[in-house]
């Protein structure tokens, strides 16, 4: 199309200024822009860059290139680890994780049994992707996590259908992570939706009265305190014969303290919603609990999406403090596979595949997070 | 034209057949901790009777009509609503809350929910009307204020005139027998006071008994079968629009009326 026809018509004026001129859009332009805009800034470029450039082919040459993948096995079935010995401080010593990866996840959990705790994994992340999808969002939900949750729970102790029982002792690794943290919040969530409300309620002050205690009690004591109190102390107080088991013991210490830590901030939420909103659902004839579930709550946890996740993030990792108690939980588990005297110095490859697992989760959690802000924000603007 | 005229008949006409009185305030006292916010209020409004409240900032007029749905809580005197006395009784405050309906200066739509939603929620839960008769009444009284074609959008997507006439649509849609006005244009720009208002005249002159906090003097003149001019808590003066404004009897509504026409 010629010059002249264009600019005769201006819909196809508007088109051709459609796209800008590379000289300001495309990754060139945003290249010279935040990384060469200036001599100081160019120089920074150059010296970061010959840095990460350095630090990542050291780390692929550790990681990747000079590895070992496995390593033989003697007579007995003890690892030959030579190999990695020869290799040590020049290549990654992967064999330890393919050789303790199912010790690691799945703790002392029966070997046989072990597709058990695997199955669980694969569906507490099934839960959470559908809990995630806002098209999930409505009523069966709740029956979809107590199936869930049900199953799980028949998977792991066992004892019916066929599946020998396994005791709550030999449960670890992964899927003792995942049931504390799950668990741990999904009652610790609920529970701070209440002490929040109670929190703020200006009618019954006995219940505003201990829900400041019970807030400022729990928030002033460390989780690790409350864990030895729960497994040390707890049971003293409890009658003869009685007895409940360490990890649901543990289990309602962190449901306790995330619910304390949830609390405030679901309590922020709803002291920056306006007052109006209350008085509009008031004004309307809603009950309290009508005026709560469908005007206060949805839009108040809207506000603290961020600090929430945060605090979600926060008691994922901190499930991992168990270990004080003797659960076996994933970190543990890496602990307990590296005393085994072959892989005693290969700890930083352990490690970093922790670490991997940890980041894989918070990151899924804070990338959904910001996801959804956006999300409602754009349906719920003000 | 002619519909004016057929209008300010109907006016003449219900102003004659004005039926018992269905709010009743006796000597109401309220103190905002030593703040004495309201002093001896008594006012009595008959069935689809439209009073207008007027009255310098601070003069107790928005605490007086949020007493009368109890958004606020008066301590002494008795208020009485539609045969119902106004009590810490949940029930109680639940059944008038259902036929008092009331609308903010801010407006104070749920964000959250469309528009539409904004108008069902309190019919179905509360009047347990079935969902899709909900809708019906909504868009029916989304078209009575002219947005039915915003009944899908959000409140964030409307204007602050648009949004003052839903609040107007979703009090109306629980059928109410009383409306309480609180300032419902003080929020807007100018060029949207006036497709609110339009509204409001549209519900006085339909029947609508009506109690109106509100600067709009033209408003009060074309609607309003009374006039209640507050000041430091107390009810000053009250009367016919025309006497209240063309022969103030009190020097604080001399003064009030000038600072007003002065300001405008």
């Amino acid at each position: 199309m010629s010059q002249t026809v264009a600019s005769a018509d201006p819909i196809a004026i508007a088109a051709t200024r459609e796209k800008p001129p590379s000289n300001v859009a495309g990754p060139w332009a945003w290249a010279r822009a935040n990384l060469f805009g200036s001599w100081w800034s160019t120089a920074v470029t150059l010296v970061l860059g010959y840095l990460i450039l350095r630090f990542a082919s050291s780390f692929v040459s550790w990681a990747l290139v000079h590895a070992v993948w496995t390593v033989p096995y003697d007579a007995e079935g003890r690892p030959d680890n030579a190999a990695c010995q020869n290799a040590k401080g020049i290549g990654a010593c992967w064999a330890v994780i393919t050789d303790k990866y199912r010790l690691i996840l799945f703790g002392r959990y029966p070997y046989d049994e072990q597709w058990r705790p695997a199955v669980c994994v694969v569906l507490f992340i099934g839960l959470y992707v559908v809990s995630a999808m806002r098209r999930f969002w409505r009523k069966e939900l709740a029956l979809i996590w107590v199936g869930t949750l049900v199953v799980i729970g028949v998977l792991m102790w066992g004892g019916v259908l066929g599946l020998p029982l396994v005791t709550e002792d030999f449960w670890g690794g992964l899927p003792l992570t995942l049931i504390l943290a799950t668990f741990g919040l999904a009652f610790a969530f609920p529970l701070a939706i209440l002490v929040a409300l109670g929190r703020r309620s200006t009618t019954l002050p006995a219940v505003k009265m201990l829900c400041v205690v019970y807030v400022e009690l729990i928030r002033g004591v460390p989780l690790v305190a409350l864990l030895f109190m729960a497994s040390v102390m707890f049971p003293l107080f409890l009658p003869e014969g009685v007895n409940i088991d360490k990890l649901l013991r543990a289990q309602i210490a962190i449901i306790l303290f995330a619910g304390a830590y949830l609390a405030e901030v679901v309590r922020a939420g709803l002291q920056a919603l306006p007052k109006g909103q209350g008085e509009a659902a008031d004004a309307l004839g809603l009950s309290y609990w009508q005026k709560t579930s469908s005007i206060i709550l949805p839009q108040a946890l809207r506000l603290v999406i961020p600090p929430l996740v945060n605090t979600f993030i926060g008691f994922f990792k901190d499930t991992s403090l168990v270990l004080i108690i003797g659960l076996f939980d994933l970190l543990y588990m890496g602990k307990i596979a590296l005393s085994d005297p072959p892989w005693q110095s290969f700890s930083t490859e352990v490690y970093l595949m922790l670490a991997v697992i940890y980041i894989a989760f918070c990151f899924a959690m804070s990338k959904y997070s910001r996801g959804l802000e956006r999300e409602l924000g754009r349906t719920h603007r003000r | 034209m002619s519909q004016t005229a057929l209008s300010e008949h109907v006016v003449t006409q219900m102003a004659d057949t004005k039926g018992p009185p269905i709010i009743v305030m006796d000597r109401v006292n309220k103190w905002y901790g030593s703040l004495h916010v309201l002093r001896d209020v008594s006012l009595s409004v008959a069935e689809k009777e439209r009073v207008v409240v007027c009255g310098p900032s601070g003069s107790g007029k928005s605490t007086m009509i949020r007493c009368i749905n109890r958004l606020e809580v008066h301590q002494e005197g008795q208020i009485v609503v539609d045969g119902t006395e106004l009590t810490d009784d949940l029930r109680s405050l639940d059944t008038i809350r259902r036929e008092v309906g009331m609308v903010f200066q801010s407006f104070n739509l749920f964000p959250h929910l469309t528009i539409l939603e904004n108008c069902t929620l309190a019919p179905i839960w509360v009047r347990k009307m079935p969902k899709a008769e909900a809708e019906e009444v909504a868009m029916n009284f989304l078209t009575r204020v002219k947005i039915p074609e915003q009944a899908k959008k959000y409140p964030g997507q409307l204007s602050g005139g648009q949004q003052q006439r839903v609040a107007i649509a979703r009090a109306l849609c629980m059928r109410p027998k009383i409306m309480l006005f609180d300032e419902p244009t003080s929020a807007l720009d100018p060029e949207m006071i006036k497709e609110v208002l339009d509204v409001m005249i549209e519900l006085a002159e339909s029947g609508m008994t009506m109690v109106c906090v509100t600067h709009e003097m033209g408003f009060a003149r074309r609607v309003a079968d009374r006039v209640v001019f507050m000041d430091r808590g107390e009810i000053v003066e009250s009367g016919t629009p025309q006497r209240m404004f063309e022969d103030p009897q009190t020097d604080r509504l001399k003064l009030f009326l000038s600072q007003i026409l002065r300001g405008h």
